[in-house]
């Protein structure tokens, strides 16, 4: 059994967000435990943040994933350009990593 | 008369049924949902909420397993999980009749599980402090999920009820077709006030009035009407049921029923 939803003649699907004919996509960030951070897990579709929050649920933390969700519009994630990587993240700075010096004992872990 | 009948009706005279009686029925309420439920696996709109559909099924399914369980050890005849769920027949079934009622559209298998919801929620609340420890920690595990459960569909309710004049007109034709069927859900088997006396089931009319106020006020916040027709279709938990139980069995036990003790 599959559920059609009838359309009025030349009724078509609305256009959401890029998909057409679909709910607007939400990403999905899930926090395993207390004192973690977020961390993006995916995306969900949703007519609203409540339902996504929901969906989200059921979807990403069916198997005691997390504690705690967060979600937001995947229209208002702005990213990086990919093409410029090279330029942001290609250069190598190994002296900005503490690694040239050594740690007296007394200070113990860090 | 032979001795084997004579027998039977001993053994069954001995039982006292009415505690028996009352674990099947949330039982049969958990597992015959969730086979309704299972129904729309791989079917549903869209794939989260297939999903979190076969989420809530497994859910009861997992509620059912316990309460068989349970019930199996009331009875004391030796039968477990698969004999209850998979080796009875209709007439043996106590759930209330909403549970068995067809998928339809999507509004009518979310008003369907709302009004479960909204009966589970307070149920599972009460039967919490049942004098039956057994009971009362499966309930007390179940009522967590019946929360989440009643909060998944009344926000369904309300979006598809105050959504667009399609979704409107189909969710309040659903409260319209499946309200008659709500009353079952508080009837008892045969014998329940006894159990409600020894402290083993909750009294059911806080319950009833908890879950009336619980869906005058999602409906409400959904713009849908409470039907104003005062018939309702009982007879469920006595086995009374409506024409869908016997096909939804026929296809939940012919493989049980075809090979029985089969295993993987």
């Amino acid at each position: 059994m599959v559920y059609e939803v009838p359309k009025k003649d030349g009724a078509t699907d609305p256009e959401v967000a890029g998909n057409p004919g679909g709910f607007p996509l939400w990403e999905v960030f899930i926090r395993a435990n207390r004192g973690l951070n977020h961390v993006h897990a995916g995306s969900v579709h949703a007519a609203d943040a409540e339902s996504a929050v929901q969906a989200a649920r059921d979807v990403y933390t069916r198997r005691s994933e997390g504690v705690s969700l967060w979600i937001v519009r995947s229209t208002e994630i702005h990213a990086s350009d990919p093409d410029g990587s090279d330029a942001w993240f290609g250069s190598e700075h190994p002296y900005r990593h503490p690694t040239f010096y050594e740690l007296p004992d007394e200070v113990g872990h860090m | 008369m032979t001795p084997a009948s004579d027998t039977a009706r001993v053994d069954t005279a001995a039982v006292d049924t009415a505690p028996v009686d009352l674990v099947l029925a949330i039982a049969d309420d958990n597992l015959i949902v969730a086979q309704r439920l299972g129904e729309l696996i791989s079917r549903s709109p869209d794939l989260e909420e297939d999903i979190a559909i076969a989420n809530v099924s497994l859910d009861h399914l997992g509620q059912a397993r316990s309460l068989y369980t349970r019930a199996g050890e009331i009875e004391g005849r030796g039968r477990d999980e698969d004999d209850l769920a998979l080796g009875r027949d209709e007439r043996d079934f106590r759930n209330a009749v909403l549970v068995e009622q067809p998928n339809g559209d999507f509004a009518q298998t979310m008003v369907r599980q709302f009004f479960l919801d909204a009966y589970q929620v307070p149920f599972y609340d009460a039967l919490s402090s049942s004098t039956d420890e057994s009971l009362a920690g499966i309930a007390a595990k179940a009522v967590k999920e019946a929360r989440y459960h009643l909060e998944r569909s009344s926000s369904w309710v309300v979006r598809l009820g105050d959504g667009t004049d399609e979704s409107h007109q189909r969710t309040q034709a659903a409260v319209d077709t499946l309200w008659r069927y709500t009353g079952d859900l508080h009837e008892r088997p045969a014998g329940g006030e006894t159990v409600v006396n020894s402290g083993v089931a909750p009294d059911a009319e806080p319950i009833a009035s908890t879950f009336d106020a619980t869906v005058r006020s999602v409906l409400a916040d959904a713009t849908l009407d409470v039907p104003e027709d005062p018939y309702q279709r009982l007879g469920g938990r006595v086995g009374t049921h409506t024409e869908h139980l016997g096909h939804l069995l026929t296809e939940m036990q012919w493989l049980h029923r075809t090979h029985p003790g089969a295993q993987w």
